[in-house]
This record gives structure tokens, C-alpha cells and sequence, in this order.
């Protein structure tokens, strides 16, 4: 009792205070338009406006984040689209998932906008590239905040613009043009499905608010009927546009073209993950019982969750796969980054099961962390090698950029899951809920723990160690302090963030009552559940100690390409599905392209539009003939109309 | 033989066609004119005819404002001929198109 008035209280008292997350949100938008508008040749106050604009957006999160906690408290809505049965609001929503991510967001975004000043320093379109980065946070923070599907959409698909924007940000390149054309029509394949599931479950349930949603699933949990799978999936499939889950997930690696800050934003902690954070949103669609329309009777008996978890694993260990033999320290990580966002799916699958995808979450908020502090370290390497990408051609740059490496290094523990980092934590959240679940998805989380380590071992090992390959390599040196700095602040969240007790703080978010199994947090997992633990430092272990064997004594080429032959070939060309799509996918649309050029050319350019234009021409033309302008023809045609009248009326 | 009323319409008739042919087949604005004046007339005989036979007065006071109107109309239309002709030099029907575009 006292407990419930002191929230209501807490409640009124921030009734205003909520209303900050507008600020929130807004603040990099306007930023984005001053920056484009006022001040496109000043290249300080470019930077120094859209940073500061994140920066205080974090600060802000911050504040909120202490205030409500995880409290659910909606900011003032206004309403866009009162249309009847619709009512399409701008409203935000707070709550333990979205401060968190606004956290994750927003100090994420803080620190690529400040390396950025440094990484980009060069670059001829300095303004446009901040003002465009602010409209992608802009974004994103929508995405985080929306309390609406709609909303969510309408974000969902602001983010695919301004990823189009960033990716091609050197669109003098061809490949960079050609890499942004791919990631946004592949997002738009998935955001279409993702637009039919919203309008399924608007014509069933009547709503898109998100939480009246989820109180009429609850209140009746066959409300969307047999279409409840389908449902689900169609909405999966926005996720596995953006998460770049397979089969859509070509455009990531590709998406590399674009510059490196942007690869540790979007490609590592924010558009990628906004897939999983919007199944975790919507979760409550995939804990209902499953159903299916009857054309997709064969389906019976299994849940969306399940496809999503298959799915999840299948690009968790196929990701895993290809990565081991990149040579481009991006793609590595990019791999490495679809490698870990199948996880996360797989792991929200499974927590369907309980009703609790908190694991997933969780590595979500690692994963950030640890991924872009990597993908900066990686842009700080290929900054100081010019621009060289190729880890065959770098080594021995330990010695050379000691704070890059240190930094890398925690990365690569931290991703390999070695505790107390806190990718360990996560990752064996993720294992253990697999471990209940089902041991082949276990299994499959340990294969992707060997590979993992072994990829990055690999990378740190080549990269780092050993002599420099290469001219760049050789004349490198460490690279400026706004480079470094966010990279010594990141590594401070890789090490520690799960010595807080993220994970109790979902879990409660998802399951109210559920008590967290709280304790001990840095030997949590140890006593909660052994043989995830375990096995999960062992598979980090065995695969460090593979790469260490093939790559220790600093090889000039990868021994391991020989005796995998043809293998490896078809790792290097990631399995040959780009091919596989030029020569299915292409052709097959290029043949429905043809066909529907027909039909418009013919069909409806012909037929209908010119027919009928012709049609009303020749009538024109014909009836034009009756005008001579002589009142004779008139007063003629004037008695044989009244006659023909007379005639008729007379019969 | 007695003429009966049908008679006295064939005749209304016949003039009132021969008046339209003159309206729709004649060049000259002219004869046009007459032409028109002949179809009146000749609806003048059918109400005189029906009066008659009907033993209604109504017909032939028709007739009478038939006539008057058609006075005027006579001395308001030549003048309006006269008027044209002396513009355009010309009282044919086929110079007079200025209604086609």
C-alpha cells in the first residue's frame, strides 16, 4: 500500500519530467536541420553542434533513466491521424526496455560523433556527415521511444533512409552506392512484411498501440485467432531486415563500404539491434498460442518462436562460419556482429518459451558496447594503415598503437566471453536459457563461442603480433585522442557493464513477479547454471588455443586456407548466396519486371489510357462535323430531332 | 363535297413543310424569311381551321396576335437584313458562318 502510493507520487510528481523525452528525441533532429541548413561550410560548428546535440540527448536518457528506472510512464502523446477505427498518435513510451536502449543509443552515438571529429577530419562533406548521423539518431531514437506500430514504422523505415545516406556517404565510389542501394532494398523486402504483419494484427485487434495491445492479448489470448503465427512472422521479418537475419542478411558485410564510425553505430549497436529490441517489444505476440490460416496448415504445431529461433541459429553459426576466413577487419566484424545478432534471436525464440526474452536483451546491451568500441578500433587500425583493410597486410601493431590494442583486445575478451567482461555474462545468459530449452540450440551456441574466439583471436593475433606485412603498417602510429578517448570510455562498459545487474532489471521488466536470480553477479552463472558457464568459458578457451596454434608464430598468409581447399574458397566467397541471388533472384525479377512492363505498356498505356484517349478523340473528331456554323444545318437537325421526339412518342 | 377539318390540316401542313423547306434549303436570307413567314401562316390556318370546327373563339384571337407579332417581327427582322446587308455586302446563308469557331 505504501509501496503504490509512493510510485503514484513519483508518478505526479514527474508528470512533466517524462515530457523531457521529447527533448530527447527531437534535439538531434533539430540539430540535423541546423547543421544542413545554417551551417554547411562551417566544419567546427558542424561538429560541434550535432555532437553537443547527442551528447545533451544522453545526458538527458540519463537523467530519465535515473528518475523512472523502470518505471512504465508515457510522455504526452499528441494525436497525428484521428481517423475513425484509426487512431494514429505520436505518443512516447518509457520504460525499463526503451531507457535502457536510449542509454545504449544515445551514449553509443555520443562517442562515434566525438571519434568521428577525428576519424573524418579529411573528409570534404565533414557537415554533411554529422548532420546525417544526427538524423540517424534522430531515427533511432523513434524507433526506441515510439509507443505505437505505426510510429514504429514510420521510424523503422526513417532509420533504412538515413543507413542509405551513411553507407553511401562516399557515393563517388561506386561500391559504396551500389552497398547502400543493397542494404535498403533488402531492409525493404523485410519492412514490407513487416508492414503487412502490422496491418494483421491493426484489422484484428483494432489497435496499434503497443500497450493496449498487449492488454487485449492478455485480457484474451486467441484474439488474433489462427493468424496469430502468421502474424508474428510477417513482423519477424521487419526484424530480419534490419537485424540482417538470413536470408536477408547480404547487405551488412556490404554495408562496410560505409565509413567506419558508421559501421560501429549503425552496423554494431543501433540499426542492427533495433530488430531484436522491437521483438522484444512486441514479445507478447510470440508467447500467445501459436496459429495458422489454413493455406499454411502444414505449419500447424509450430510457433513463430521457433522458426525465429532456427533462423537466429542458423545466421548465429553461418555467420560464424564465414567469418573465420575474411581477410577485410571489417567484414570479420560484420560477420562477427550477424554471428552475434543471430544469437540474440535465437535467444528471443527460446524465451518465448518462458516468456522471458531478457537474455537477448541483455547481450543486446553488451554487445553494444563491446562491438563499436571493436569497429572504432578498427577504424582507428585502418586510419593509422592508410586506409589498408587487409589484416594480411598489417602486424606488429601492439607496439605501435598501444591503446588501440589494449582496447581491441578487451573487445575480442569481451565478444569471446571470457569473465568478468561483461560479454561473458551475456553470452551465458543466452546459453543457459538455450541449455533448458533445447540442447541443440545449446550446442549451437558453443559451436558460435569457438568460432567467435577463434575468428578473433585470429584477427588480434594477425593484426596486432608479429612484424608489419605491409607499407601501411609499417608507418603506422596511434591515432589522434578524439580517436582514442572514445575508445578508452567504451572499453569501460565492455569490462564492467554486466557487473550491474542488467539482467535482473529485464527479467523483472518481462516477468513482474518472476524473482530474479540475483546474488552474486560476478560469480553468478558459476553457482546459477554450471555447465552454460563452463562450457561457455571452455569453448572460449578451446577456440583462443586453436587460433593460437595456427596463428601464434605470425605466419605471413593463413596456414589454415590450404588445408580446408575448397572449403575455404567457399567461406571466402560467403557461401556463394550473393551468386546465388544474381542468379536466381535477379533473373526472376527481372522477368516479373518485363512482364509487368508489358502489361503497363500494353495493357494499360495502350488500352486503357490510350484507348480510351482515342475513343473521345474520334467521337470529338465526328461530332465535330456537326458545327458549320450555319443556322440552317442547326434549325434542320432542330426539326428532326423534334420529329424523331414526336415519332417516338406517337409508337 | 364538303371540306372537312383534316383537309384544311393537310393543307396547314403542307404549307408549314413547304415553309421549312424554304428555312433549311434556301440561300438567299430572303427567301428564308418568307419561308418562315409561310410556316406561321400555315399554323395560322390550323388554329383558324380548329376554331372553327370546334366552335371555340379561343383559335382565332390566337391568330390575330399571331399576326401582330409577325408584323413586328416582319419590320424588326428586314431592318436587321438590311442592317447585315449593308455590312457584308452580302444576304446569302452560306457567307454568314461566324457561328462555327
Amino acid at each position: 500500500m505504501e509501496h503504490a502510493a509512493a510510485a503514484q507520487h513519483a508518478v505526479e510528481s514527474g508528470s512533466r519530467l517524462q515530457d523531457l523525452a521529447w527533448a530527447i528525441l527531437v534535439l538531434p533532429l533539430v540539430m540535423a536541420f541546423s547543421t544542413a541548413v545554417l551551417t554547411p561550410r562551417n566544419r567546427m560548428l558542424s561538429a560541434a553542434l550535432n555532437t553537443s546535440g547527442v551528447v545533451v540527448s544522453f545526458l538527458l536518457s540519463f537523467t530519465l533513466f535515473c528518475v523512472f528506472g523502470g518505471q512504465a510512464v508515457d510522455a504526452t502523446p499528441f494525436h497525428w491521424l484521428p481517423v475513425a477505427g484509426l487512431d494514429a498518435n505520436i505518443g512516447l513510451h518509457l520504460d525499463a526496455l526503451s531507457t535502457l536502449m536510449l542509454l545504449v543509443v544515445t551514449g553509443v552515438a555520443s562517442l562515434v560523433m566525438i571519434y568521428s571529429t577525428g576519424y573524418m577530419h579529411d573528409d570534404r562533406s565533414y557537415s554533411r556527415f554529422f548532420s546525417t548521423l544526427s538524423l540517424f539518431v534522430f531515427s533511432m531514437l523513434g524507433i526506441v521511444l515510439a509507443d505505437n506500430l505505426l510510429m514504429l514504422f514510420v521510424f523503422w523505415e526513417l532509420v533504412g533512409v538515413s543507413s542509405y545516406l551513411l553507407i553511401g556517404f562516399w557515393y563517388e565510389k561506386p561500391s559504396a552506392g551500389d552497398a547502400s542501394k543493397k542494404a535498403f532494398l533488402t531492409n525493404r523486402i523485410g519492412d514490407f512484411g513487416f508492414m503487412l504483419g502490422i496491418l494483421v494484427v491493426w484489422s484484428l485487434a483494432g489497435t496499434l498501440d503497443i500497450a493496449a495491445l498487449k492488454d487485449k492479448l492478455v485480457a484474451n489470448p486467441a484474439l488474433l485467432g489462427p493468424w496469430a503465427g502468421l502474424a508474428g512472422l510477417l513482423i519477424f521479418m521487419g526484424a530480419m531486415g534490419k537485424s540482417a537475419q538470413f536470408p536477408l542478411h547480404v547487405w551488412l558485410p556490404d554495408a562496410m563500404e560505409g565509413p567506419t564510425p558508421v559501421s560501429a553505430l549503425i552496423h554494431a549497436a543501433t540499426m542492427v539491434a533495433a530488430g531484436v529490441y522491437m521483438l522484444c517489444r512486441v514479445f507478447f505476440l510470440y508467447t500467445a498460442a501459436p496459429g495458422w490460416p489454413a493455406a499454411l496448415g502444414f505449419l500447424d504445431g509450430v510457433s513463430a518462436a521457433s522458426i525465429i529461433t532456427c533462423i537466429g541459429g542458423f545466421t548465429a553459426l553461418f555467420a560464424a562460419v564465414v567469418a573465420v576466413q575474411q581477410d577485410d577487419i571489417k567484414r570479420i566484424l560484420a560477420y562477427s556482429t550477424l554471428s552475434q545478432l543471430g544469437l540474440m534471436v535465437m535467444a528471443v525464440g527460446l524465451g518465448a518459451r518462458t516468456g522471458d526474452p531478457s537474455a537477448s536483451m541483455y547481450h543486446l546491451v553488451t554487445h553494444a558496447g563491446f562491438k563499436a568500441m571493436l569497429f572504432l578500433g578498427a577504424g582507428s587500425v585502418i586510419h593509422a594503415c592508410h586506409h589498408e583493410q587487409d589484416i594480411w597486410k598489417m602486424g606488429g601493431l601492439r607496439t605501435k598503437m598501444p591503446r588501440t590494442f589494449w582496447t581491441f583486445l578487451i573487445g575480442t575478451a569481451a565478444l569471446a566471453g571470457l569473465p568478468p567482461l561483461s560479454g561473458f555474462y551475456s553470452k551465458d545468459e543466452i546459453l543457459a536459457v538455450a541449455l533448458e530449452a533445447n540442447p541443440i540450440f545449446f550446442g549451437v551456441g558453443v559451436l558460435v563461442t569457438v568460432l567467435t574466439t577463434f575468428y578473433m583471436s585470429r584477427l588480434v593475433l594477425v593484426a596486432f603480433f608479429g612484424r608489419a606485412r605491409g607499407e601501411g603498417a609499417g608507418h603506422a602510429h596511434e591515432s589522434p585522442a578524439s580517436m582514442t578517448v572514445p575508445l578508452l570510455v567504451l572499453a569501460v562498459p565492455s569490462v564492467a557493464i554486466a557487473w550491474l545487474p542488467i539482467g535482473g532489471f529485464l527479467s523483472h521488466h518481462f516477468q513482474p513477479g518472476h524473482a530474479a536470480h540475483g546474488g552474486d553477479i560476478l560469480f553468478g552463472p558459476f553457482n546459477h547454471n554450471p555447465i552454460a558457464a563452463f562450457f561457455g568459458l571452455g569453448a572460449a578457451i578451446f577456440g583462443f588455443s586453436l587460433a593460437y596454434s595456427l596463428y601464434g608464430k605470425a605466419p605471413a598468409s593463413d596456414p589454415l586456407s590450404p588445408r580446408l581447399g575448397l572449403l575455404s574458397q567457399a567461406m571466402r566467397n560467403r557461401f556463394y548466396i550473393d551468386e546465388i541471388y544474381d542468379g536466381i533472384v535477379v533473373p526472376l525479377h527481372n522477368l516479373l519486371s518485363q512482364v509487368a512492363d508489358a502489361i503497363d505498356r500494353w495493357l494499360i498505356a495502350g488500352l486503357a489510357v490510350r484507348g480510351l484517349a482515342g475513343a473521345v478523340e474520334i467521337a470529338g473528331r465526328a461530332l465535330r462535323l456537326v458545327q458549320t456554323g450555319s443556322i440552317q444545318t442547326y434549325a434542320f437537325l432542330l426539326t428532326a430531332g423534334v420529329l424523331l421526339i414526336v415519332l417516338l412518342a406517337l409508337k | 363535297m364538303i371540306p372537312g377539318l383534316h383537309h384544311y390540316l393537310i393543307v396547314s401542313a403542307l404549307l408549314f413543310s413547304l415553309g421549312l423547306l424554304g428555312v433549311v434549303a434556301r440561300r438567299n436570307l430572303f427567301v428564308v424569311y418568307m419561308g418562315l413567314e409561310l410556316m406561321l401562316n400555315a399554323a395560322n390556318l390550323a388554329l383558324v381551321a380548329f376554331s372553327r370546327f370546334h366552335n371555340n373563339l379561343n383559335g382565332q384571337v390566337m391568330v390575330f396576335f399571331i399576326i401582330t407579332v409577325a408584323a413586328a417581327e416582319v419590320a424588326v427582322g428586314l431592318a436587321l437584313l438590311v442592317a447585315l446587308y449593308r455590312k457584308r455586302q452580302t444576304a446569302h446563308v452560306e457567307d454568314l458562318t461566324t457561328l462555327k469557331l
